[in-house]
């Protein structure tokens, strides 16, 4: 699940550690209002040159406002938005050295596929050779060379959003908007253009933001990612920091899988947490540094393939340790997934990676198990 | 989803079936009784010969004669008429000066249209139902009562004279009424809705975030609307200028009313043969012939629609 290694590998780039970068495009305490209706809440967020943005969140929540705030087709009802030290208010999104990639493709339907691709080139009186260049390696680079002569109707959806890419990628324009630019696409040419993408992207040192509902996409292509929920962000963080790291109940439960398990802080040193969580779950000692005072209650999440299933009780059955009935297990093929029952009814989650040819698995349907894990695969959260 | 199809019955619309048969059979019979049938007559009195008789041509079918009677009637068909037409340069003057009228016509109400349709389909959502209705509303009055109204809007004391004298704009009234100019204003104002319905219908159906991404690639507004705008509300120009020309092209009451003694439109010429000179057989053949002028565009007009219609579905 975690940040696999599908595109170029990484370099080691990190402005938003670094206090003297720039900030690139900058949120300054947007909100956006649709008559009573909030759909961005007081944002502030900022992204550098050359990065690789992802937002994401559910439905809604406003990740399309956000961009046509940088686009220009929505200007916020408060605040600002600046792109390289420049308010954007009042510019009009002709002005703009921003391209977007729109949702629902927004193709010009009387245009075949390469004057459509061309049209933006054509608005900064390129050279008509250089046009024809640039179209041809843009359709190469989406694999629609020989549908340069269709109109968007003959295309397949997956070829659209192909086209809309292309289309948005020709001016190779210093911030790119891309509204799930690889959703209709299969597996396989999704990872294609994950990686074209970035590689272009590295190549050309534009500044990319992408929504994406493929969380796993998120942490494929973006060097920073931001969590979003009704208009608010909850978490901006690199894809490992938010799998391991979130900062709340919401980010663990949005990315990925995560069990949650009620508690009482009972102990909160330097370093160092226990947490009592009743019945089902026992005592739970974490590795980690958080304010918080004995006596609150907390949340412990833990990913299920971060714990560790067998038949039989482990030594010390009482810290990090919890029991319970098989109730159903999940073959995945590579892995299986174990929903097991504790004493007190809740279910936790754990996967298993299948290692051997056996179809038959060691544990069953009701088994009585043990789930164990160690004090540094988990963590506490406290809202 | 295949198992079920085929277990299921087959539905009615595949087998020939008398309620669809009716269906059909309706509009076919409406228009083989209204429109058929009248050009047929049209046709055969236009092959006929002037007559002082009641009515003015011969001959005149007796059903009671038979078989015989009627190839009687066939043999006596002329086309004189016909020649008659190609011999005066008058007929060809008043073909010609229709079509000239009807297209400048034409043009012209698509200059004031265009911008009308455009501000309509632009319009909060909630307000169009009402300008629609604005559009349609005149319709609820007889055609001929608003041509009169212009009459009396137009002519030397008319209201449009008063008001240009009173604001000072002229000194002296304007002779409007009775030109060519009066004509031209009152089918724009006469079309206008033919021409603004369809152009509506084609700029509301419009996809809006096509020109958020014309914007977006660095396209400004005037020229998105040439690059876009435009291009995509074509089938609603080519139908509203259709719907305008054809008729304007036959139009009677309009230069009638409002046009002068040198405004010559064919459908003047028509209602004098008829009437001034019931000379039926030449009035027919006149009107036969525009039908042909006319049958080009109409041809190109429906090809137009079925293309879109097919393109639609
Ligand atoms: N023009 C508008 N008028 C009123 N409400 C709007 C408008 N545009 C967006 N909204 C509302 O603002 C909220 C955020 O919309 P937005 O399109 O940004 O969502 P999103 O995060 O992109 O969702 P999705 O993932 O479904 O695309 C939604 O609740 C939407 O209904
Ligand atoms: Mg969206």
């Amino acid at each position: 699940m975690a940040a696999k290694a599908v595109g170029p590998v990484k370099r080691s780039f990190a402005p938003w550690r670094d206090p003297a970068s720039a900030p690139f495009i900058e949120f300054r305490n947007v909100t956006k209002r649709f008559g009573d209706f909030v759909a961005v809440d007081d944002l502030t967020l900022t992204i550098y040159e050359r990065e690789f943005f992802a937002l994401l969140g559910p439905s809604g929540c406003g990740k399309t406002t956000l961009m046509r705030m940088v686009a220009g087709f929505d200007e916020p009802t408060v605040g600002e938005v600046l792109l390289d030290g420049q308010n954007l208010a009042g510019v009009p999104p002709y002005r703009r050295p921003t391209n977007m990639m729109f949702q629902s493709y927004a193709l010009f339907p009387h245009m075949t596929v390469e004057a459509n691709i061309a049209f933006g080139l054509k608005q900064d009186r390129m050279p008509k050779a250089d046009i024809a260049t640039r179209v041809e390696e843009m359709l190469a680079l989406v694999k629609l060379t020989p549908f340069a002569k269709r109109k968007p109707h003959q295309l397949s959806g997956g070829q659209k959003q192909r086209v809309a890419l292309a289309r948005s990628l020709a001016r190779k324009p210093k911030v790119l908007l891309l509204d799930e630019p690889l959703g209709a696409l299969d597996k396989k040419l999704r990872e294609d253009t994950q990686f074209e993408l970035v590689d272009l992207q590295q190549k050309l040192g534009l500044t990319f933001l992408i929504v994406t509902h493929d969380q796993e996409e998120a942490m494929t292509v973006a060097d920073r990612v931001a969590v979003m929920d009704q208009g608010r962000i909850i978490q901006v963080a690199t894809p490992a920091e938010v799998y391991e790291q979130p900062n709340s109940r919401y980010v663990a439960d949005f990315i990925g899988d995560i069990n949650l398990l009620e508690g009482r802080i009972t102990v909160c040193n330097d370093g160092f947490i226990r947490l009592d969580c009743g019945v089902g779950g026992g005592t739970v000692e974490v590795d980690q540094t958080m304010d918080a005072t004995p006596g609150e209650n907390g949340w412990f999440a833990i990913r299920p393939e971060k714990m560790t299933l067998s038949l039989d009780p482990p030594e010390n059955p009482t810290v990090n340790c919890i029991a319970g009935d098989v109730w159903d297990i999940g073959y995945l093929g590579d892995v299986s997934i174990y929903h097991v029952r504790l004493a007190g009814g809740a279910t936790v989650k754990a996967t298993v990676t299948n290692r051997t040819r056996l179809v038959e698995r060691p544990i069953s349907w009701d088994d009585k198990v043990w789930l164990t894990w160690p004090r540094d695969a988990g963590i506490v959260l406290t809202r | 989803m295949s198992a079920t199809d085929r277990s299921a019955p087959p539905t009615p619309g595949n087998r020939p079936n008398p309620a669809r048969w009716l269906v059909v059979a309706v509009p076919y019979l409406w228009l083989f009784l209204l429109f058929l049938v009248p050009f047929v007559i049209v046709i055969k009195i236009s092959l006929s010969l002037t007559a002082i008789a009641q009515p003015p041509y011969t001959p005149v079918f007796d059903l009671a004669g038979g078989i015989g009677g009627l190839i009687d009637g066939i043999s006596e068909f002329t086309v004189e008429n016909y020649l008659w037409l190609t011999e005066d340069a008058l007929y060809a003057r008043a073909y010609l000066s229709s079509l000239t009228i009807a297209l400048v016509s034409t043009a012209l109400v698509l200059l004031v249209g265009y911008p009308i349709a455009y501000g309509m389909a632009r319009a909060p959502k909630g307000l169009q139902p009402t300008l629609l209705m604005l559009i349609i509303l005149p319709f609820w009055t007889s055609f001929l009562i608003r041509v009169y109204a212009w009459i009396g809007i137009l002519k030397k004391e008319g209201l449009l004279n008063q008001l240009l004298l009173w604001i000072g704009v002229i000194s002296e009234p304007l002779t409007i009424l009775n030109t060519n100019t009066a004509v031209y204003i009152g089918i724009v104002y006469s079309y206008l809705p033919f021409m603004v319905l369809p152009l509506y219908a084609a700029l509301e159906r419009m996809d809006r975030t096509l020109l958020e991404a014309a914007a977006d690639l660095g396209c400004p507004p005037i020229r998105a609307f040439w690059k876009i705008t435009f291009p995509l509300s074509l089938p609603g120009v080519i139908a509203g200028c259709f719907l305008v020309f054809i008729p304007v092209t036959g139009e009677f009451v309009i230069p009638d009313l409002l046009g002068g003694s040198d405004t010559l439109m064919i459908g003047k010429t028509l209602w004098a043969e008829f009437f001034a000179n019931r000379d039926w057989p030449l009035a027919s053949a006149v009107a036969v012939v525009l039908l042909v002028i006319l049958v080009v565009p109409i041809v190109l007009f429906q090809n137009h629609e079925m293309k879109r219609a097919e393109r639609e579905a």
